[in-house]
């Protein structure tokens, strides 16, 4: 169970880094998407996968998932969406005010001080 | 974007779409999508759920309602400015473990208790669903807001 | 138990003040007051920090109550209370430089509370015991550097904003695939805890050295080390001057913190490979920054190579991971903190009264500000390290360390960059207060008292800093203990058992 959850966050991220290296913004932003949810999927295989266990410890309880994983990704879930909701809001910006959402075509522009 | 719409064959993108459909079915199931999140709301503490999934989804069937109907429909059904949802969220969230001090606790500290409600049996009480309403409060206000934001912008 | 509420004022006053000035609407002039009298409390609070940590040791407070390795703990020793009381006076001395230099529209649009936001952050970051709740305090203070690094929404901002929020996006993803490997081998986020968890620890040690490269990759972006700074000359150029300022005096320094921190307390068994390929990365980032430090002629891009060079130095002192490398790394983080961020200001000063970055355009300044000029003289002479100012102890004992522990090449780049630096700043020097003429008359009327009361405040305290290095020295003798004897950090542990 670990090796395949451990296979999926690879594919994932793989798959962030090829939606990253493209140029359209909009691909750029499901490429961090998609790193984020394959770190989590990460860090949640990392306190080792238990089926239908509580993550409560207690005395009547033997076995028990490990919960704070589970503590920890909610965090980072949460971080994640407040950074993806700022990076949407960002290339609407720049959509509106550089006329592009072609990161190439972006290079030129001037600085202005 | 406009231009990955006007390649896939879009000659003209229509700016808002008056669908009775919709509308109608919005208004039913806006209320559904409400209940539901409150129920997710109060579910969290044993259960899962909690104020980050109930604040996402009360932010969503108000984003229903956006699509359903326009803007200005919408800031007439709901008065708020989501800045101060934002702030009264931080403050809810961020004052209650200050208050702790008060008990002389360390911050975050937790009370919690049963109480016996005739319809419902016991009930359990804790001092933590009240840091949740300001996720709550925090979380469908910047969802909001962000999505504001951008259909400002596209004007 | 320990109810202190000491310990996380430095993280709730900037934190509440922000709230306070978001429920006020866009009142830029409340807001004003309020996040200058918020830079008050919180150096109060800081001094007091210091003053009762110096007496009776690190200070702990646990929350919720949970025991120590198994909830979040809040450790400040002396290092974080040094760094929290720099901050608080940086931070204090940008928003009265704010008042006159970022103009009202952003200030309208939620500058104040942004910047207390990010000063939050940073506090947090400096003072958390607990290696996740250090990445929730990174992101905070990320997020809130995005908004400012945007604010305004020139062209340049947008650009130069998005490539940072994408590199820091990247880098902090990886800092929770390291906290993901780290937990499955040590089992606790406790720094304190992991320290003693890795020290009765008898397997194969390999997988701490890989983690030692996650995080120092995660570390350096933040930072700005040598392979990975590519982003910082550009990005650092794009915002107004006070955000540049609180940016180049801060952030660059949390990175370095993490760095101290992660590479004193976890990664010590393989000193031999992780702390060398530190020194090397230290090494060529002075290099490189000494070289962009020479090329440009542009005022603001000469200061934020700099920053390179600065952070080059610091992370030798504390690859060193001897007494004398880590206090010599602490006196210099303290001091180039103060000194970026007086150096920015000034420069700030010059570029907003006569409109123009480039020094070679400019000359003969000094006739119309000579407080300036010399004032500007007396920063660069302490960024370069010249004897009774308080650049030159962090230099020394770095340099002491280097030699003590046979890395004369080290030692002898860390001299060399010296030059490099003092040749750069004067040459600003030169070029714009003292060379021929320039045309008075095309000086722009601003107010400039609140811009030069916070400019020549940072470098007067940094004077002030310089000439009580030797009484200050007990307070580095203590910061530094944590980093070269880990075992004192994490003695708060080992004493509630």
């Amino acid at each position: 169970m670990e090796l395949i959850t451990i296979i999926l966050s690879g594919i994932l991220i793989g798959s962030s880094v090829y939606m990253m290296l493209s140029k359209s913004i909009i691909r750029i932003i499901i490429g961090t998407a998609l790193l984020s949810h394959g770190v989590h999927l990460m860090l949640l295989t990392m306190g080792r996968l238990k089926q239908g266990n509580v993550p409560v410890l207690d005395p009547e309880v033997s076995s028990y998932t490990d919960p704070l994983p589970q503590a920890l990704i909610l965090t980072a879930i949460v971080i994640a969406f407040a950074l993806t909701s700022y990076i949407l809001v960002l290339a609407l910006r720049m959509y509106r005010e550089l006329g592009t959402d072609n990161v190439e075509e972006m290079k030129g522009v001037p600085h202005d001080d | 974007m406009k231009s990955t719409l006007k390649k896939a064959g879009y000659s003209k993108v229509q700016k808002q779409v008056h669908d009775v459909f919709l509308q109608f079915t919005s208004k039913v199931i806006f209320f559904i999508i409400i209940l539901f999140a409150f129920k997710l709301f109060f579910a969290g503490h044993y259960t899962p759920g909690g104020g980050f999934v109930g604040g996402l989804l009360a932010a969503a069937a108000i984003i229903l309602l956006l699509i359903a109907f326009d803007q200005k429909t919408v800031e007439k059904m709901l008065p708020i400015d989501f800045r101060i949802l934002i702030a009264t969220g931080l403050v809810i969230a961020a004052g209650l473990p200050t208050l702790s001090f008060l008990f002389g606790t360390p911050f975050f500290t937790h009370q919690h208790t049963y109480i016996t409600v005739p319809v419902f049996g016991e009930v359990a009480l804790h001092s933590a669903v009240i840091f949740d309403v300001g996720v709550f409060l925090t979380v469908a206000g910047t969802a909001l807001l962000i999505i504001k934001l951008i259909a400002e912008e596209d004007d | 138990m320990t109810t202190n509420i000491l310990p996380l004022l430095p993280i709730m006053i900037p934190f509440f003040a922000g709230i306070i000035m978001l429920f006020m609407g866009k009142r830029p002039v409340w807001h004003r007051v309020v996040s200058g009298i918020s830079g008050l409390l919180m150096m109060l609070s800081a001094v007091w920090l210091v003053i009762s940590i110096y007496r009776n040791g690190t200070i702990v407070t646990f929350l919720g109550d949970w025991m120590a390795p198994f909830g979040i703990s809040v450790v400040i020793d002396m290092a974080a209370a040094l760094l929290l009381l720099t901050t608080s006076i940086i931070a204090f001395l940008i928003v009265v430089y704010s008042f006159q230099s970022i103009g009202i529209e952003r200030e309208k649009y939620f500058y104040y509370p942004m910047v207390l936001f990010m000063i939050a952050g940073v506090n947090g970051a400096f003072s958390t015991g607990d290696i996740f709740n250090m990445f929730v305090f990174f992101e905070v203070f990320l997020l809130a550097s995005y908004v400012l690094i945007t604010m305004g929404g020139t062209r340049v901002q947008l650009q130069e904003g998005f490539k940072y929020l994408l590199v820091n996006l990247i880098s902090s993803n990886f800092f929770v695939l390291g906290l993901a490997y780290l937990y499955s081998v040590t089992g606790s986020l406790n720094m304190a805890d992991i320290y003693l968890k890795l020290e009765d620890y008898d397997g194969n040690m390999v997988i701490m050295t890989v983690l030692a490269v996650v995080f120092l990759f995660v570390f350096a972006t933040k930072a700005g080390l040598f392979p990975l700074f590519f982003w910082l000359p550009g990005s650092y150029y794009a915002p107004p001057m006070p955000i540049i300022a609180l940016f180049g005096a801060l952030l660059t320094k949390v990175g370095v913190y993490a760095i101290a921190r992660t590479y004193s307390l976890f990664f010590i068994e393989n000193q031999a490979f992780t702390h060398q390929a530190l020194l090397l990365m230290a090494l060529l980032t002075i290099i490189m920054g000494s070289i962009g430090a020479l090329a440009y002629t542009d005022m603001k891009k000469i200061i934020i190579y700099n920053i390179l060079i600065a952070v080059g130095v610091i992370i030798v002192g504390f690859s060193m991971m001897d007494e004398i490398g880590t206090i010599g790394a602490m006196y210099y983080l303290i001091h180039d903190m103060i000194i970026k961020a007086a150096l920015f200001m000034l420069v700030g000063f010059i570029i907003y009264r006569t409109g123009k970055a480039d020094s070679e355009h400019l000359g003969g300044l000094i006739r119309k500000h000579p407080v300036t000029g010399w004032m500007f003289l007396v920063a660069g002479f302490a960024l370069a390290g010249v004897p009774p100012l308080s650049g030159f102890y962090g230099k020394f004992f770095i340099v002491q360390s280097t030699f003590d522990n046979d890395h004369y090449v080290a030692g002898i780049i860390v001299l060399v960059s010296s030059l490099a630096v003092l040749i750069s700043v004067v040459r600003i020097f030169m070029n714009v207060f003292w060379r021929g003429e320039m045309d008075f008359s095309t000086l722009k009327p601003i107010k400039t008292d609140k811009l030069l009361f916070a400019s020549i405040g940072l470098v007067i305290v940094s004077v002030a800093f310089g000439l009580a290095a030797d009484l200050l020295y007990p307070f580095f003798e203590m910061a530094a203990s944590s980093f070269h004897d880990p075992a004192s950090y994490a003695s708060y542990l080992t004493e509630v058992e």
